[in-house]
């Protein structure tokens, strides 16, 4: 069971449903797209996975490597293997990257192991190499007064320290110039490897042209309509997601929360 | 890489505990003329110490609690079934294994003759009312510096000590230093000559180990022209269900072109009222620095002040309160400037937890006459849960021209996003929480001394994990 797999999941906050009955698996080794349009639930689905505390699940399972996660605390979740490279990360004032970077490291070690700083430092750098980061990157606060690409950068940098097993993108691509956006890309595909399911959500084709999925899922209100390989994103950027929201509502009626 | 060990390790469970009572000297409950004399015939004061201690009862019976300003709680302090003055004996030993077993036992428990050892050029230990243990190291004692109890420094050096004793805070200063001044009892007396350089801290810790106790320390340090010192103090209790009375004034004198550091890191347990007036003279081209950190305790109201008397003195306080469910820290600083040119410094950050209450008071006096006179505030607070409250009291007056003042203030919660955030990471919620308190006081905490910034980096973890359900 060497996957992240969602089933028939059902989601809601304040009452409204905004997931809607999902279902997705990603294998591990393979990245998989999630293409929707604004307001179809994919960003709740990254947080929902996660375990943030605001969304309530109502219905269904998610599985990693066929071990149930949705009772288990965020961190927990996050030590077991699960990365969220967050759309807006938050501002950590007064406390640096290299420091937080260490305590996530350091709370993965066994209880009473010590992280070795040299190991962590060489493994830093060598991190940060491949994201063409300066070395001062790493004493500013975390994502404390950072331009919108440094943000996506520090989220894909923690990724690539923290060796998670399934990471959920969340938007990674948005508020990125084209030169931003190929560093970030540059960084995930090196990423890529037989140890690493990553589920991509974003808004527009443009990153897939940098990252090449294995699979691509279209989310329309709260559900996968549609799966296909790489070219659908393609067709996905020519006609838009007219087409399916209309199926959608033929099918589902409007959802609660319009 | 190698564990930091912290020199200076107090958390609070190691401080929780108590051996039982073995003291042979017991003023008993309640505080009549008949105490004060009880204490100065134990402690075989002068006259002229005496008197001055009655001086002082009359003026604490005669000054109410400042309840029209400050909380009410303090009407929770019962005089009369506090314990003033406890001892084993009145005069501390210099060898460590001369220390009675249990005692040496309470300080071996604390770390403090390790940190001897390790970095502090001499050590006080204070058990209940009296200091059981006084050291100097042999080459500091040899440069003229004088480190002893408050009762030997008043006998045997009084030429220095009644010169200064009670100069910088009046008796009046205060119901409680007035509280202080006729029934103080250990503390440090130290005096550092013309020009002498003291490499390493001198360090003071007090311990309350007796149930209804007050402790009423009384620290006098002086520096004279172009010397420098660093004082630091450490406290901690057992948690006793009856309230406790820590009650201490403490007086510097830095003379001209001395500089003097005093640092704090309190760690009182929750039935503690730390009631202590705390306040420094800087002559010419001196400074006082107050790095003062407050955590624990039932309620803490402490002020430590700096009197500029001389041109281009500084005064500086850097403080941290961190004020934990059912506590309240209420601190601050006073600054007085008193010639031109002077310049003081307040940095005040304050953590408040559950329903913790974090309140500041700050004065800040620049008169007409002066000139160029500069003061710089800065107070930010920090709110972990919606219960929590922080409370800001600044006291400004500015005048003349010339001189000036900024003052900056901030109030921040730390979020429900970081702390998900952080969680994501893969720290638990305590985790993450004390790593957004230490992110909050970092820039404060790396002007202090390596010693303290690790163990306060470890005291706020303690109180976090304490403090998330």
């Amino acid at each position: 069971m060497n996957q992240l797999s969602i089933t028939n999941l059902r989601v809601s906050i304040a009452d409204q449903e905004i997931i809607r009955g999902l279902s997705l698996a990603v294998p591990k080794g393979e990245i998989h797209a999630i293409m929707g349009p604004n307001g179809s639930g994919k960003s709740t689905l990254a947080k929902v996975l996660a375990g943030h505390p605001d969304y309530k699940v109502t219905a269904g399972e998610v599985l990693m490597d066929g071990e149930d996660i949705l009772a288990l605390a965020p961190d927990e979740r996050a030590r077991k293997g699960l990365f969220l490279a967050f759309q807006y990360p938050s501002e950590i004032p007064g406390v640096t990257i290299a420091n937080f970077l260490r305590a996530a490291v350091q709370a993965r070690l066994p209880e009473g192991e010590e992280l070795e700083a040299t190991d962590y430092y060489a493994k830093l750098y060598e991190k940060m190499d491949l994201l063409e980061m300066d070395r001062s990157f790493t004493s500013r606060s975390v994502n404390e007064g950072f331009s919108g690409g440094e943000k996506k950068r520090n989220e894909i940098l923690q990724l690539a320290m923290l060796e998670p097993k399934y990471a959920v993108l969340d938007e990674t691509d948005s508020g990125l110039d084209i030169d931003a956006l190929k560093v970030v890309a540059n960084g995930v595909n090196s990423l890529r490897g037989p140890n690493l399911g990553i589920l991509l959500i974003t808004h527009y084709q443009r990153l897939l042209d940098y990252i090449i999925p294995d699979r691509v899922h279209v989310m329309i209100q709260g559900r996968i309509v549609r799966s296909g390989g790489k070219e659908l994103a393609l067709e996905l950027e020519e006609k838009g997601y007219e087409g399916y929201e209309a199926a959608v509502k033929d099918e589902v009626g409007e959802p609660a929360m319009a | 890489m190698v564990k930091e060990v912290s020199p200076l390790e107090i958390e609070r469970n190691v401080g929780n505990f108590a051996y039982p009572e073995t003291h042979t000297h017991d003023a008993g409950v309640g505080l009549t003329e008949k105490t004060i004399h009880y204490i100065s015939d134990i402690k075989e004061d002068p006259d002229w110490v005496r008197q001055f201690r009655l001086n002082a009862y009359k003026t604490f019976m005669s000054k109410p609690m400042p309840t029209h300003w400050a909380s009410k709680d303090l009407e929770a302090i019962v005089f009369d079934n506090i314990r003033y003055y406890l001892s084993a004996g009145t005069q501390p030993k210099r060898n460590w294994e001369d220390v009675p077993d249990d005692v040496k036992r309470t300080f071996e428990r604390l770390g403090i003759p390790e940190q001897e050892r390790k970095f502090l050029a001499g050590v006080e230990a204070q058990f209940d009312s009296e200091a059981v243990y006084s050291n100097i190291k042999k080459a500091v004692g040899e440069q003229g510096v004088i480190f002893v109890g408050s009762a030997e420094g008043l006998k045997n050096h009084p030429e220095i000590f009644r010169k200064w004793f009670g100069k910088v805070i009046p008796t009046g200063d205060n119901k409680f230093s007035a509280l202080n001044s006729a029934v103080f009892s250990g503390g440090s007396f130290i005096y550092v000559p013309p020009g002498v350089k003291v490499k390493h801290p001198l360090q003071a810790y007090f311990r309350i180990n007796a149930e209804n106790f007050g402790q009423f320390e009384r620290t006098l340090i002086i520096c004279d022209e172009g010397s420098e010192l660093t004082y630091m103090e450490g406290c901690t209790a057992p948690k006793f269900n009856t309230a406790t009375l820590h009650s201490a004034v403490v007086e510097l004198v830095a003379l001209k072109g001395a500089k003097l550091q005093y640092i704090t890191v309190q760690n009182w347990s929750a039935n503690v009222f730390n009631l202590v007036t705390k306040r420094g003279i800087a002559y010419e081209d001196a400074e006082v620095k107050w790095i003062d950190c407050n955590i624990g305790s039932r309620l803490t109201m402490k002020y430590p002040g700096v009197i500029m008397k001389g041109r281009r003195a500084r005064g500086e306080v850097l403080s941290i309160a961190l004020a934990g469910d059912g506590q309240h820290q209420d601190t601050g600083a006073k600054m007085v400037h008193a010639a031109d040119e002077t310049t003081s410094n307040i940095i005040s950050k304050s953590i408040s937890i559950g329903k913790g209450r974090a309140t500041y008071r700050g004065l800040v006096h620049i008169p007409k006459h002066l000139k160029n006179c500069k003061n710089n505030t800065e107070c930010d607070a920090l709110l972990i849960n919606s219960t929590s409250r922080t409370d800001t009291y600044p006291a400004i007056t500015v005048r003349g021209t010339g001189n000036s003042v900024q003052h900056e203030a901030s109030v921040s919660q730390v979020s429900a996003e970081q702390i998900f955030y952080m969680q994501q990471r893969g720290l638990t919620e305590a985790q993450a929480m004390s790593l957004s308190v230490n992110g909050f006081v970092n820039d404060l905490v790396r002007q202090f001394p390596m010693e303290y910034s690790v163990e306060l980096k470890r005291l706020i973890e303690l109180e976090m994990e304490g403090s998330v359900g």
